[in-house]
Parts: C-alpha cells; structure tokens; sequence
C-alpha cells in the first residue's frame, strides 16, 4: 500500500444511515447535498428556502414539510402536537407567506393510548386555530408495536407569499444586521432535560411557538427583509453557516449581544454544550439592512414573543462564506457547522 | 452566571494582561495539559491576546484521545454482543476504533446508550437485571473517584449483571515521560485544575525539582487562565521552578482525600499504553483484585484484542506538544470531525477538533 494510498482502512465511510444524518450538522448537509438536491434538481428546491416558493397563475405559493418524531412527546413548554403545527407554519413564515392550510400524516404504533392521541391531536386544533391555518387533508397509519415510538407526524403546509416580498439568502447583502427574535436553545435543553433525566433547579420551558405574527410585525413595519430562518436542529450555529454559505458572504456575530436564559447557560456549562447549537422553536433569525435594525426590533418587541428581540452581528463587507464569532474578550474565532448532534462531554 | 461571569469579564481580565506585559521579558513556551483547557484558550482567544512572545502548546490531557485503539475495540466488541446495554459518556462514541465506532455499532442494533456518570448505569443495572450493562470507565483522576463509586455501589447491590470496562490513566507518569523525552520544549506547564481537585498538588513536587519547571494548577475560564500562565510567566522571568495553586478557588492542596481514599480502594496503578503515545509505566489505573469480578474484559473474554492507530495520524505528535495540529498534512482534508483519522479529530477535548472548530483556515 502506498503512503498516498486514499483508501485507508481505518477511516470510516458512511454506508449505513447514523443519527448524525438527521442531527443538522455537516453530516446532514452532506447528505442533502450529495444524495437528495441533485436527484430532485430544480430551480425551487435549489433556492434552498425553509418553504419551496412557487410560481401558481402569477401567484407566489410556499410550500413546506415537516416531519415530528420528538421523544419525551410532551416536554416542559409544548408537545409533539403542537410544535407539528408550529414548526410548519415557521417554515412557511420564513418564506416571507402567511399560511394557510396544513395537513397531518399520523404514524401511529400499536398500543398507544387513545387518550393520548385525542390529548395531541387536540394540542394541534387548538395551535392551528392560534395560527389561523385549516387542517384540510390528512393520512393516519398504524406501524406494529415496536416498530414506531408512539407517534410520528408529518405536516405540510401552504400559504401564499404577498406580492413584493422576496427573501432568501441569495437577499442578504453586506451591511445587514443579523436579529433574533429572543433567546436561543430552550427547546433544545427542554427536550434533553426530560429526555435524560435531567433535572435543575429552574426547569427549561420550550420556547415552542409560531412566529407567523413575528414576521408580519417586520412586513407592517416597513423594513426591507432580506432573510427569515427559524433556527431549529443545528440552532443558531447552523442556520447562520447555511446562510454564510448560499450567500457567500461573512457573518460576524457579537457574542455578548446574543441572548442566552440562565437556566440554558447554566446547564449548557454543566453538560459541556454550546446553546448557540441547540435547537428553537419559536424563535426568528432575521437579516435587514443595519440602518433598519432599530425599527425591526421595536416591531418584534411589541410582540409578546419577540420581547427579548436583540441584535446579534451583521454581514461583513468580503470574506469567506463562513460565520466568525466576536468574544466577550474581543477576540475572534471560528462559529463553525457542527458535526452531527453534540454530545456531552467527560469531564 | 454567578461563578462564571466574573472569570469570563474582560474588565477583569485587563489587569492580568497588563501585569502579563509588564512582567514578560524573554520568550517562553507553556504546554497547558488538559485537553478542557486547550478548548478554553481557542474558545476563548486567550492565546491571541497574550504578549506574542508567550506561547502555548497542547499537551496530552485529553481522556478520549489517549483511550488506546485496542480498548475502543474491546468497547465495540462487548457492545454488539445481543443482551448487552453498552454505556458510555457522550463523547466516546464517535472516537474511531479499528474498523468502526460506537455509533456504528447503534445503528445495527447494539444497545448503545449515552450516560452522565458511571451510577446511571449501576441504576440501569439494578432496572435491567435480565440484561449485562457495561460501563466504560476512561478518563483521569477527574473521573475515577465517581467511577470507583460506581464499582462499589455495585458490589454492594451485588449487582451480577454489571461490568466495567476499565481505561482509566493519570496524569503526572505523561508529564515525566514529555520531559524525559526531551520531545517538546516546555519551559512550564498549566497543571489541569480539575485534576489537581481530586489529587492535590504532591504529586507533582519531585517533577518541578527534577526537570526544574514552573508546575501550575490551573482552571479553565478566562481569568483562571491568564492567573496560571502569570505565575508561570513570574517564576520563569524569577529563575524559579515551583509547584504553584493558581486556581485556589477550586482546588485545595491537598485535594480531595474522600476521593483518593475511594479510587484507592477500587483501582490499582499499572503500566498503560496511550494512544499515540505508547506504553507508559505506572500511567494507569484497572480495577483493584476484590473488584475483578466487575472487569468487562475478563467477563466477555476481550482481554487480547488490540487495534493499531492508522499510521497516517499523528496524533502522538499533537499530544506531546510537537505537532501544531493545522500542521498535520492529514488536517482538515483526509482528518475532519465526520471522518476522523485518530481521537484528536473528535473529542470535545482533542486539541485537532478544537482547532478545526475555532480556527480552521477556509478556502474563499
């Protein structure tokens, strides 16, 4: 075997499919990337939107999916009912649409309380009805006990884009301000503190929530949104590379401007995790260009949700497409696309 | 945060700076030992803001990354065994062996599970009684008291469907072999807080004497840091070589005795090969004779396994401070966090992974 040889043995390619494949990471985008984008090629998907934005008779329709399979199916903040609606409504939001009509595919395992499912799919007519969205088609199958957890739902949702609205990362220029709309990484430390067993003083509660309403604020505002994502698996991290890349553009991000909950900090310490890589679902990352920062974030902060709204970076002038973090000490580092899902330390 | 804030303030770290460039006359290399803390300094920046005439080098104190291969084997063999639940702390599981890793092992249907300490498992154990629970004991003095416990907790249950799989290693035989070899030219080293917690700081007394260097404990937030690395900076720029405590907050000099007295009882010292680094005597800990009947590796007969690293990582060289890891050919092309060459590349302590985190040069 040659030094040069580039099939060693002891690195090991990807033949099955690993958690990290469905973590929001690098490896998920790998995947997406090499094995999906290309076989569905076409102008819509490669947009690379949250929601697909179609051209219908003159008319921009979003269309998204989604599919839910948390485990615990209800944590401190929400459940899987709910964030099933929640989570497809935001991703028609970030497409600058106000939805519309979603439906529900249930996959259900033998033996699951029925009280239970009239306990969730209640969870989803009552968030449907906060959404102002109309469930109109739906699916349900039952998989053997064993094969499934419970309950798996999927939710596609439509809505319709007003004319003049055009956002995406393609949209970010330099110049832009990045905002949040509050603090990041509850739903992900709600998740795994009920998950694990995990139990600290001041419980974490999901930020589990629609942020429809938090986008409209902008557009009534009169800002010029260049983008909307809603930062969920991956977090923040995640979201703000995937747009460094499709733009090609720098993001900086100000550490001490980003807004963090005690209680998520605290047990981030304790378990060795970063929150900029934990997942929300409530909350809006938006771009605008900076001179409109303020008036955005008084529009969000009118909002209940959007009370913890705050500034965080912005597009630098050239770079590299990737996202550095400036830190408390002023210094500068690297805000990099994880891996897979992060993993608790040793010590 | 209470407790962290103050150590992360910069207004707090300003005068440590100061002091750092008043004091500094001459060049001076220090290996920081734990892998914890290389992950703070590039976190943090701490090295981008010190006098450029102070440099800092990654030692050897990172638990994943001297786990040798030949026990990543054992674990990936134990764990598909049907009717074994294989616990582990998070960040081994990504850490390749010869062939696979523990992920890979999950995903076709070995029972892999994530713990936060070595007594989640004893419990899952005492839930579980048709089924054998291992436990992956690695790490250095950090983790061993907890994982002592654990040993004893299950013997007092006597708990007959519990093993532990025992790579446990310290810290002072790596820090004699570094200065022996003469490898790096360390002229101090940060000694590793938490280490030092647990063990005091008497170990380390006959090693600043012998090699004459600056030994100093130190923690792992912005202020703990930039304390350890003046006091070494001041004993150096003073022509003194002393075990210093720069991280008192923490850490007693005498350590944790309950601790001591616990690993004691549980674990005996043996010679231990490192990966990367090859064997180092008295540098380990295994499970002590009355406990032997919890050793994973007499239990499923694992004992002679044993992998090799692949010989395009470089890993020995990065632990022992003569490698910067974005010097590593291998780095970031053929050795990347998805498809890491050897443990340096994955750990949440591996000074590869931390480079390649928060410094990884890009293409434009």
């Amino acid at each position: 075997m040659s030094e040069l040889n580039l099939d060693c043995p002891l690195q090991l390619p990807f033949d099955t499919i690993q958690m990290a494949h469905g973590g929001g990471g690098r490896i998920m985008h790998d995947l997406i990337e090499s094995m999906l984008v290309p076989a569905f090629s076409n102008p819509a998907l490669e947009a690379r939107g949250d929601a697909a934005v179609l051209d219908l008779d003159g008319r921009a329709l979003a269309f998204t999916t989604d599919s839910f399979v948390v485990s615990p199916r209800s944590f401190p903040g929400g459940d899987i009912g709910e964030l099933a609606v929640y989570g497809t409504v935001n991703d028609l939001a970030c497409a600058g649409a106000r939805p519309r009509f979603l439906s529900c595919a249930l996959i259900l395992e033998e033996g699951l309380a029925l009280a239970e499912l009239a306990h969730l799919v209640d969870s989803m007519r009552r968030a449907a009805v906060r959404c102002g969205v109309s469930i109109v088609t739906g699916d349900t199958k039952v998989v053997d006990r064993g094969k499934g957890d419970g309950v798996y739902i999927n939710t596609a949702g439509i809505g319709l884009v007003p004319a003049g609205r055009r956002v995406g990362p393609k949209e970010v220029r330099p110049g832009d301000a990045v905002l949040v709309s509050g603090d990041l990484g509850r739903h992900g430390m709600a998740v795994l503190s009920v998950r694990e067993g995990l139990a600290f003083d001041s419980p974490v509660v999901s930020d589990c929530a629609p942020v429809h309403l938090l986008a409209e604020a902008l557009w009534t505002a009169g800002v010029e949104v260049h983008c909307l994502r809603d930062p969920t698996r991956g977090g923040l991290g995640a979201v703000l590379n995937e747009i460094a890349l499709d733009s090609r553009l720098t993001l900086e991000v100000l550490e001490q401007e980003v807004p963090v909950s005690e209680p998520v900090a605290s047990a981030c310490e304790l378990l060795g995790l970063d929150p900029l890589y934990l997942a929300c679902e409530g909350r809006l990352v938006v771009f605008l260009p900076e001179p409109q920062a303020e008036a955005a974030l008084a529009a969000l902060r009118r909002l209940p949700e959007g009370a913890g709204a705050a500034c965080i970076g912005h597009v630098l002038e050239r770079g590299p497409a990737h996202v550095t973090l400036r830190t408390r000490l002023g210094t500068e580092r690297i805000l990099d696309l994880p891996s897979g899902a992060q993993q608790p330390r040793i010590c | 945060m209470k407790f962290l804030d103050e150590y992360r303030d910069g207004a707090a770290v300003q005068p440590l700076l100061e002091a750092l460039r008043r004091r500094t006359t001459r060049p001076w290399t220090l290996m920081e030992v734990c892998g914890g803390q290389t992950h703070s300094i590039l976190r943090f920046g701490i090295d981008q803001l010190l006098p450029p005439s102070i440099r800092l080098i990654h030692g050897p104190g990172c638990p994943v990354c001297v786990t040798p291969v030949a026990f990543i084997d054992k674990a990936l063999a134990i764990a598909e065994r049907p009717g074994v639940i294989f616990c582990s702390f998070g960040d081994m599981l990504r850490v390749p062996g010869s062939h696979s890793d523990l992920f890979r092992v999950k995903s076709r249907g070995g029972d892999v599970r994530v713990v936060y300490s070595a007594l989640d498992a004893v419990q899952l154990a005492l839930r579980e009684p048709e089924r054998e629970v291992v436990f992956f004991a690695v790490g250095f003095e950090t983790t061993a008291p907890a994982n002592a416990l654990a040993a004893r907790e299950a013997l007092r249950l006597g708990l007959a469907n519990f093993s532990m799989l025992v790579s446990q290693v310290r810290v002072p035989p790596a820090l004699e072999l570094l200065l022996a070899s003469g490898a790096a030219q360390v002229d101090a080293f940060l000694a590793a807080g938490h280490v030092c917690a647990v063990m005091g700081t008497v170990e380390y007394l006959p090693i600043a004497a012998r090699y004459h260097v600056p030994i100093v404990v130190t923690g792992f937030e912005p202020v703990d840091l930039l304390r350890g690395i003046l006091e070494c900076v001041v004993q150096l720029e003073e022509g003194r070589a002393e075990v210093a405590n720069a991280y008192e907050r923490l850490v007693p000099s005498g350590g944790n005795p309950t601790a001591r007295a616990l690993m004691a009882g549980v674990f005996q010292v043996v010679d231990r090969t490192w990966r990367g680094l090859g064997l180092i005597p008295r540098s380990g800990m295994a499970l002590a004779e009355a406990y032997a009947q919890l050793d994973a590796e007499q239990r499923f007969g694992v004992s002679d396994l044993g992998g090799t690293d692949s010989p395009l990582c470089r890993s020995g060289e990065v632990l022992l401070g003569i490698l910067d890891p974005q010097n590593c050919p291998a780095y970031g092309t053929r050795c990347t966090p998805e498809h890491p060459l050897g443990a340096t590349m994955v750990s949440a302590e591996g000074a590869c992974a931390a480079h390649y985190r928060y410094r990884r040069p890009r293409e434009d």
